[in-house]
């Protein structure tokens, strides 16, 4: 008998295998479709509109576009010496357009990101130019404002020419691409982005830290205790976690201020005098404080369901086989919960790193992070595509820490509760 | 945890140490939002504790702030828990709508992608909140909906599957199959056996999964920021503006009726976690 004779058949006549196949084929193309409306939902309000960020953030054919005859012009200046009457022609050309068609504030704005001094030339030509005669446009432009005499302003402009630019990414590093094309840092007085990111690595992990210190104990203590008193210290760690991110920060507010209860009890033990009291808010202090204590049980939690499922008679073991409590701790105890810690770190400095609303409520000036430059420049500045940039920089941070923590602990282990 | 009587001094010490360290983190924890409930009801216009408070004199505490959150002139309040309501109602109904079925889908064997799919639906609550407004923001404004309630909803949405999907995943690992194939076998459609029998037994992961997705939309600031117009102001972003702006002690009467609110959602979400792991014969 030869095997090929033998195939198995199905009532149909279909061999059996083939069968299988398709019903295998039916189940996934099932499953795929429970998910698909909430997949789509996702791609397309979510997922597309950050890869819209992207693009955003690179675009820059705005400029492109208001100046057209300006940089087919300049395509053939070298850059080094004042552009020809040809560039100043164009300009001019491009310019009344513009004024005409009341779109020159928005040249002035993104050429002021360029090069700050734009806006009150630009301003000033748009004035003066009515009165041009025909010809000489460079001497005519040049004598509106010293500033049009100088090479380094049209050099800003010419760096506008591509449709796409990644500068955006460079000033979000305190960088910037100077007039040979180099890329270099700007001076060391204007660094402030830097400053930034360095401060919102620093707190985030400092905040990390701290709700490792802290939460290590109290998740040991409540895997530990018998059930009827860890459930009652239980709500110490879930009533925050529930409870309005505003009112929470809304009570350091109170706590920390001046007057506020922490420093009438340092007044109290005499630990300051009354007059000196200690600015602990808008500041760092208050931003480690406050973050601290919001992002605890996100700590907690992962921890104590990793350590729930640690039978406590391997400590036992560790200590009957001769090892002191300390040493049985550390060996037998503290690898098993290296998953919880794992969990727990990451977790809260993914949220560490991007958080907004706290900061801006009690950090002050000094407190500040990465999001609320994000925010200011959304909000204030409206340099949409910086901040995408600022943002997408950001992202690429968390991606790489959200990759870590798939890899280590699995998106499916997340435990909320 | 009593300590063996055999326990050497030095341990002794380092226990009643370790559980001091213990009570000193609770406290932090749970003591700030303590301090919310007396202010609120502080007769003057402070947000500390005023000479009268301290020594409990009853003229000191009064209940004003209570009457000018809802009876306020100009007062924010009642149009900004309106809009939150209903916004979080909406946005929970969609996310639970959305996330549960899509749970289902995930949790069956023939899944395929599954982790790049779980992976995206659950980004949302990975992403920084400043980085998803930015770009819930951009696509509201690009189909005009920025400004509108619907717009609100569907943004949070997206930030409340992720919830959902978790914690209906969660349940449904434990979910015995064979009851489903029972009911097939009996003659049930699928429909009618996911209404009838899976649906009864997920019902507790389905719940605090929306209570999740409530919380996260009924919280929500940093989006809402991006994309509320003034009639779209909710209970967070009036604590926001004035929190920033002018300290009132109004303020901490809505944080006590949160707080409150916070407290019968976490006794809720505790019974449930507690029913379905029951249910699902995980008794500790």
């Amino acid at each position: 008998m030869s095997s090929e004779t033998q195939k198995i058949l199905t009532t149909d006549g279909i061999p059996l295998e083939e069968s299988l196949k398709k019903a295998e084929k039916k189940n996934k193309i099932k499953a795929f479709l429970l998910v698909a409306p909430l997949l789509l939902f996702i791609l397309i309000t979510y997922v597309f509109p950050i890869g819209d960020m992207l693009f955003r953030s690179v675009d820059d054919r705005m400029v492109t576009n208001m100046l057209p005859k300006t940089f087919k012009a300049m395509e053939k200046w070298d850059g080094k010496e004042m552009p020809p009457e040809k560039v100043f022609e164009a300009f001019y050309l491009d310019y009344k357009i513009l004024v005409e068609e009341k779109r020159h504030g928005k040249l002035s704005t993104q050429l002021n990101y360029e090069k700050n001094g734009f806006k009150s030339i630009l301003k000033k030509l748009a004035r003066k130019q009515k009165k041009f005669e025909e010809g000489n446009y460079k001497e005519q432009i040049m004598a509106v404002h010293k500033r049009w005499a100088n090479v380094e302003y049209w050099r800003a402009i010419k760096r506008r020419a591509p449709e796409y630019t990644y500068s955006k990414y460079l000033k979000g590093i305190d960088m910037f691409k100077n007039e040979d094309g180099k890329i270099v840092q700007v001076p060391e007085d204007r660094r402030i982005h830097k400053i930034l990111w360095m401060r919102t690595l620093e707190v985030a992990l400092f905040v990390t830290i701290f709700c490792f210190l802290m939460g290590y104990p109290i998740a040991h203590l409540l895997a530990t205790l018998p059930m009827k008193y860890s459930n009652l210290l239980m709500i110490c760690v879930l009533l925050p976690f529930w409870t309005s991110l505003l009112v929470r920060t809304a009570s350091w507010m109170i706590l920390l201020q001046q007057q506020g209860v922490v420093n009438d009890f340092f007044v109290l033990i005499g630990l300051v005098t009354d007059d000196n009291r200690p600015e602990m808010m808008y500041n760092k202090t208050g931003t480690y404080v406050a973050m601290t204590q919001i992002l605890l049980p996100f700590m907690v939690l992962p921890l104590y369901s990793v350590m729930k499922t640690i039978s406590p008679s391997l400590m036992r073991a560790g200590k009957s086989l001769g090892g002191t409590p300390f040493v049985a701790f550390w060996k037998v105890y503290f690898p098993l919960t290296i998953p919880g810690i794992g969990a727990g770190c990451l977790l809260v400095f993914i949220l560490a790193i991007g958080y907004y609303i706290t900061p801006a409520l009690v950090g002050g000036a000094s407190g500040t992070l990465i999001s609320n430059q994000i925010a200011f420049h959304m909000k204030s500045t409206l340099d949409w595509s910086f901040a995408s940039a600022m943002g997408l920089m950001l992202l690429t941070g968390v991606l790489v820490v959200y990759w870590i923590y798939n890899k280590l602990v699995g998106i499916d282990n997340i435990k909320l509760g | 945890m009593a300590l063996p009587k055999y326990t050497e001094t030095h341990y002794r010490i380092w226990h009643y140490i370790y559980l001091g360290i213990c009570g000193f983190v609770f406290f932090f924890l749970i003591a700030p939002l303590f301090v919310i409930f007396p202010l609120s009801f502080n007769a003057e216009e402070f947000l500390s504790f005023s000479e009268g408070m301290k020594r409990l004199d009853p003229d000191a505490f009064s209940l004003r702030w209570y009457n000018d959150m809802i009876y306020g002139t100009k007062n924010p309040w009642g149009l900004a828990a309106k809009n939150s309501f209903f916004i979080a109602i909406f946005a929970t109904l969609g996310s639970v709508l959305l996330g549960t079925v899509a749970a289902l889908g995930l949790s069956s064997r023939h899944m395929p992608y599954k982790g790049i799919i779980m992976a995206t639906l659950i980004s949302p609550m990975i992403v920084p909140l400043i980085i998803s407004g930015v770009a819930i923001f951009f696509f509201m404004a690009k189909v005009g909906l920025a400004a509108t309630h619907t717009g609100i909803i569907l943004a949070h949405i997206v930030l409340g599957t992720p919830f959902v999907v978790i914690t209906v995943t969660a349940t449904l690992s434990g979910f015995d199959h064979s009851v489903t194939r029972a009911a097939a076998s009996l003659g049930s459609d699928p429909v009618n056996t996911f209404m009838k029998i899976t649906l009864p037994l997920i019902l507790p992961g389905v719940i605090s999964g929306g209570l999740f997705a409530f919380v996260t939309s009924f919280d929500e600031v940093v989006v809402v920021l991006f994309l509320a117009g003034l009639d779209n102001t909710t209970i967070p972003i009036q604590m926001w503006t004035g929190l920033r702006e002018q300290l009132s002690p109004t303020i901490l009467a809505v944080a006590t009726c949160l707080i409150i609110l916070s407290t019968l959602i976490l006794v809720t979400a505790e019974l449930l976690r507690r029913r379905s792991e029951r249910l699902r014969g995980i008794s500790r």
